[in-house]
């Protein structure tokens, strides 16, 4: 079964609330528009009556044609089954304002934060509205349509000036400021007064935990962690305010790695877009692939080769288990031994590696799925290598890093009993994947919402209770054998036959329209949503990336910790800066 | 390190006292210790950082190279190998770093964004190139370059440090009062450079529109 | 007992220590290479690697595979007395498809035609940009721009490469891709040997 576009008649919504109300009747289009000053009724509504426990995304999208800007929500029940889209749609003249579902899903904080951050919403009765990937005193809201990034050439790739007459310049050459950047007009940098970060502090301020009343009154430390720390997992800031050894109160700060994959992809065609899908989710970089690819596909409306679909999920399962390895290594590493255990799963890690980079190319970079399949046939050498790797080396190798760690009195008295996220709370925060399995609640995309053909093979949902550290750890291990159960099915079970359903072309037709595909990646849900006017770029390209969302949860882990404890718990979260800021 | 890479390639000494007496210069003395081990600053930013990473584990092992000291502190650190796309939120805390690495110290722009902002170029929010703000020693292209790719971008700083002179070094030159410095930026309505200050200000009055 | 987990992983790290030198003794005795040969790495990179699984460069390389792309570079044909005949038409997809841009071609016309000349007047490739997708290979409908193996190309400068710098002969490119150049010849003489057929075809 294919997973198909939204569906929405499982939810009457209009008979509902028949006054706020109406059916998106767009073509292409699909869910609910909602009134603007009816949307928190409806969303509450949603949530309780009908189920829809977890909110996954909330985008933005800027109609500048139809002087709209649009908020788009996407909501699931945690039993499974297909989602509900809901948009509420306000007038784009400043200022623009949309009241906050905060309150019912506290999963929404980063997202609303961004989009008020890049494209200007205001979120009424959001508590902390600050910008979370520019700056404070960053001129512009940079993904508004009329607004202009420095390097701007042209609306649309591919450029004219690379091709007929196309003498090689920097593009640095072409803005007057000589560099990426742009001032408002008579900027006097030496007048110019810095915005401090006080409003950081103030809001850290705000939401530590105060002492409590009568007991002796002592200082609270901010320490600011990172962003060049060995322990954030990459360029990650964490402003802490400390009571001794114990975390009070906590705000992460990001957008040190914004690459602006969002603007890029507006101006790219679909087609480019896929090699910068690659370096979202860096360790994964056939996942990344696999969530744009059907996301489009769903657009397009068109097959894909039987053949491909096996060679995409082993693909995927394969990366999956490189990724699980990873974490391993890595948890280890920060929980202070001196990196044997990352060589040994760095050991497994670089012959999965080698199997892509026979097939695709590269070892990271992969660039590995087309529309409508893949880009290359696996060759029958490489497929004994994965079979050697799959049956033979792999499940020996699991067995002896769990035998190598697990039962280590150091590791078991650093993990067991530290709580991570209970059940309730991960559905709050809108956190999926393995820290969601951990805490109890089995929501696997592969099994809830199956796409491609993951509804062919017989696995488990990897499913633990105690939502503690040793759980989260745990997990990992059993979706590892998971992936080796699938991987099992998918060799045996491959056809052979075409690679791809369409003939290679570099300018694919996408039809107008929006869609939203979800993939389950290692590290949660990572999922695409794509609005297309029939253009051969799209008109907006946004990434709901798994860490960034799975972080909201990292203030309520974290407070009444000990710092130790922290980043042991950064690590459990399993984040990629290259997604958390794209 | 064989001693013949210590000794001068011209003098003849007998084989069974090879591993014992060297003929060299001070230079090559000096030079041999310096390139022999140097340590890196644990400075991963991005995807290029992986690779980084991939190189010190056992297959690709840089430990040969005397290059395993990772030190997250820039007070101990020799080479800044900036792995990974720097963007300006970032750049404060990479010129801070780099301010407090005492000299001699390199700069290694690994990867294509390193060098020139790479695919990222285009971005708002990406520097092109971290060549703008500190000066690079050594470009290893590439997207991410391979450990393999990398290791020889690193022989190729090993060859470079065999070439200096002691007497021509710039940390030994007369009259400079500190060490290779670069002055903090200010994060703005965009970044500002504060050596080009006069620049900024000339290009914005001629600004056309509002 | 406490200390029994420890024990445990001290046992896989002990095991692991002894292949080390196991392994190096069981190739001594079948008298074998284990360092520096095309064997020892190929060993190395399989499913039965155990012990060191370093492999030394650059005295030693990892085997390439032939689908591995780094940076692009064009083709030309070895023609008589030394000519080389490039491949590349400039009729601009590679630079049309490239993600991030970074390829510049310059095409210049026929001053008594008017018809585009089929050789590139210039190529420009900023290898600081680019981000190794293999797009530009993957959709040239010439053959003429390929991903090459070599990863070699650290400088002490900005890599902007001019067409020059760019071209290598197809003799190059059969050696690090031979089963896509037998494939590709192949093809090539097929379409030859069908145009070839249909003007005798049309002149008989």
């Amino acid at each position: 079964m294919m997973a198909t576009a939204l569906q929405t008649q499982t939810v009457d919504l209009v008979a509902r609330f028949p006054n706020s109300v109406a059916a998106d009747a767009r073509p292409g289009y699909s869910g609910f528009i909602v009134k603007k000053e009816n949307l928190v009724e409806v969303a509450t509504a949603l949530r309780d009556e009908f189920g829809f426990d977890l909110l996954t995304a909330v985008t933005g999208v800027d109609y500048l044609a139809e002087n709209k800007m649009e908020v788009v929500y996407h909501a699931y029940k945690t039993t499974g089954g297909p989602g509900l889209a809901f948009k509420v749609q306000v007038d784009r003249t400043d200022p623009v304002e949309v009241p906050s579902l905060i309150n019912i899903w506290p999963g929404v904080d980063f997202q609303e934060r961004e989009a008020w951050d890049l494209l200007g919403i205001k979120f009424t009765g959001h508590p902390d509205l600050r910008r979370i990937l520019m700056w404070e005193g960053y001129d512009g809201h940079p993904l508004r349509k009329d607004w202009k990034e420095p390097f701007f050439e042209e609306e649309a790739k591919p450029f004219k000036s690379r091709w007929p007459d196309g003498q090689h310049t920097f593009a640095e050459n072409k803005n007057p400021f000589r560099d990426n950047l742009n001032f408002p007009k008579d900027f006097d940098p030496e007048k110019y007064e810095v915005v401090k970060e006080d409003d950081l502090y103030a809001s850290l301020e705000r939401h530590s935990r105060k002492n409590e009343e009568g007991s002796l009154s002592t200082d609270h430390i901010v320490v600011n962690m990172g962003p060049h720390h060995p322990s954030t997992h990459g360029v990650l800031r964490v402003a802490v305010t400390l009571d001794g050894e114990t975390i009070v109160g906590l705000k992460p700060v990001m957008g040190y790695l914004h690459r602006n994959h969002d603007k890029i992809g507006e101006r790219n065609t679909y087609l480019q877009i896929i090699p910068y899908t690659d370096r979202l989710d860096y360790f994964n970089s056939m996942s990344n692939n696999f969530g744009y690819v059907t996301t489009v596909e769903k657009l397009m409306k068109i097959p894909v080769a039987e053949r491909a679909e096996y060679i995409r999920v082993i693909m995927a399962e394969l990366s999956r288990i490189q990724n699980h390895l990873i974490f391993i290594g890595m948890l280890m590493n920060d929980l202070g031994t001196m990196y044997t255990p990352s060589l040994y799963a760095f050991e497994e890690r670089e012959l999965i590696l080698d199997i892509f980079e026979a097939v695709a190319g590269a070892r990271m970079m992969c660039n590995y799925f087309r529309f409508g399949g893949v880009v290359r046939d696996v060759p029958e050498s490489v497929m004994q290598k994965i079979k050697d790797l799959v049956f033979d080396r792999l499940p020996a190798k699991t067995d002896e890093m769990e035998r190598f760690l697990n039962e280590n009195e150091i590791l078991v008295a650093r993990l067991k009993g530290i709580h991570v996220l209970n059940a309730e709370d991960a559905v709050k925060y809108s956190v999926t994947g393995p820290v969601l399995r951990a805490a109890g609640v089995p929501y696997d995309l592969r099994r809830a919402d199956p796409y491609s053909i993951y509804d062919r093979f017989d696995f488990d949902v990897a499913v633990r209770t105690n939502g503690d550290m040793m759980d989260n750890y745990l997990i990992r291990f059993d979706e590892i054998r998971q992936s080796l159960r699938i991987l099992e099915q998918a060799i045996r079970q491959i056809p052979q036959g075409p690679i791809n359903s369409q003939k290679p072309q570099y300018q694919v037709r996408v039809p107008a329209g929006e869609a939203y595909g979800r993939v389950e990646s290692p590290k949660g849900e990572l999922a695409f949503y794509v609005v297309s006017n029939g253009k051969p770029n799209p008109y907006r390209y946004h990434v709901r990336p798994a860490s960034f969302v799975n972080l909201t949860a990292l203030e309520s882990m974290c407070v009444g910790m000990k710092i130790a404890d922290f980043v042991a718990l950064l690590a459990m979260l399993d984040i990629v800066m290259g997604e958390l800021d794209r | 390190m064989e001693n013949e890479k210590l000794s001068l390639p011209n003098y003849n000494i007998p084989e069974d006292l090879e591993n014992v007496v060297a003929i060299t210069t001070i230079d090559r003395l000096y030079n041999w210790g310096r390139r022999s081990s140097v340590w890196p600053l644990m400075f991963g930013l991005a995807c290029c950082a992986i690779e980084m990473i991939a190189a010190q584990t056992a297959r690709y092992d840089m430990a040969r190279f005397g290059m395993e000291v990772m030190r997250p502190t820039p007070r101990q650190a020799d080479m800044m190998l900036v792995s990974g796309t720097v963007t300006k939120k970032m750049l404060p805390a990479i010129i801070r770093l780099y301010n407090q690495m005492p000299e001699p110290k390199y700069v290694v722009a690994m990867g294509a964004c390193a060098s020139s902002g790479g695919p990222f170029k285009e971005g708002y929010n990406v520097v092109a190139g971290i060549d703008k703000f500190l000066p690079v020693d050594v470009y290893i292209p590439g997207c991410p370059p391979t450990p393999q790719a990398l290791i020889a971008g690193l022989i190729k700083l090993q060859e470079k440090i065999d070439k200096q002179s002691i007497k021509k070094v710039r940390w030994y030159e007369k009259g400079r009062q500190d060490a290779n410095y670069v002055p903090m930026p200010i994060l703005g309505p965009d970044l500002i450079d504060v050596r080009r200050n006069a620049e900024i200000k000339q290009a914005a009055a001629v600004k056309e529109g509002a | 007992m406490y200390g029994k987990g420890i024990l445990k992983g001290l046992s896989v790290t002990w095991k692991r220590f002894w292949d080390t030198y196991i392994d190096d003794i069981a190739w001594l005795v079948r008298g074998k290479k284990r360092y520096n040969t095309v064997e020892g790495v190929a060993h190395r990179s399989s499913k039965n690697t155990r012990g060191i699984f370093t492999v030394q460069y650059p005295e030693e390389k990892l085997i390439t595979p032939e689908e591995f792309r780094y940076v692009p570079f064009l083709v030309y044909d070895e023609g008589a007395e030394g000519k080389k005949e490039v491949r590349c038409t400039s009729c601009g997809i590679c630079a049309k498809v490239c993600p991030p841009q970074c390829i510049w071609i310059v095409r210049t016309n026929d001053p008594t035609t008017g018809r585009p000349v089929p050789v590139p007047t210039n190529f420009y490739i900023d290898m600081d940009i680019c981000m190794n997708c293999g797009f530009c290979a993957e959709y040239c409908p010439f053959d003429a721009i390929k991903m090459d193996h070599d990863f070699d190309i650290a400088s002490y400068d900005r890599n902007v490469y001019d067409l020059e710098k760019l071209l290598k002969p197809a003799s190059y490119y059969a050696g690090i891709r031979p089963e896509n150049y037998t494939r590709e010849e192949e093809a090539r003489k097929a379409k030859e040997a069908a145009k070839a057929a249909k003007a005798e075809a049309s002149a008989g």
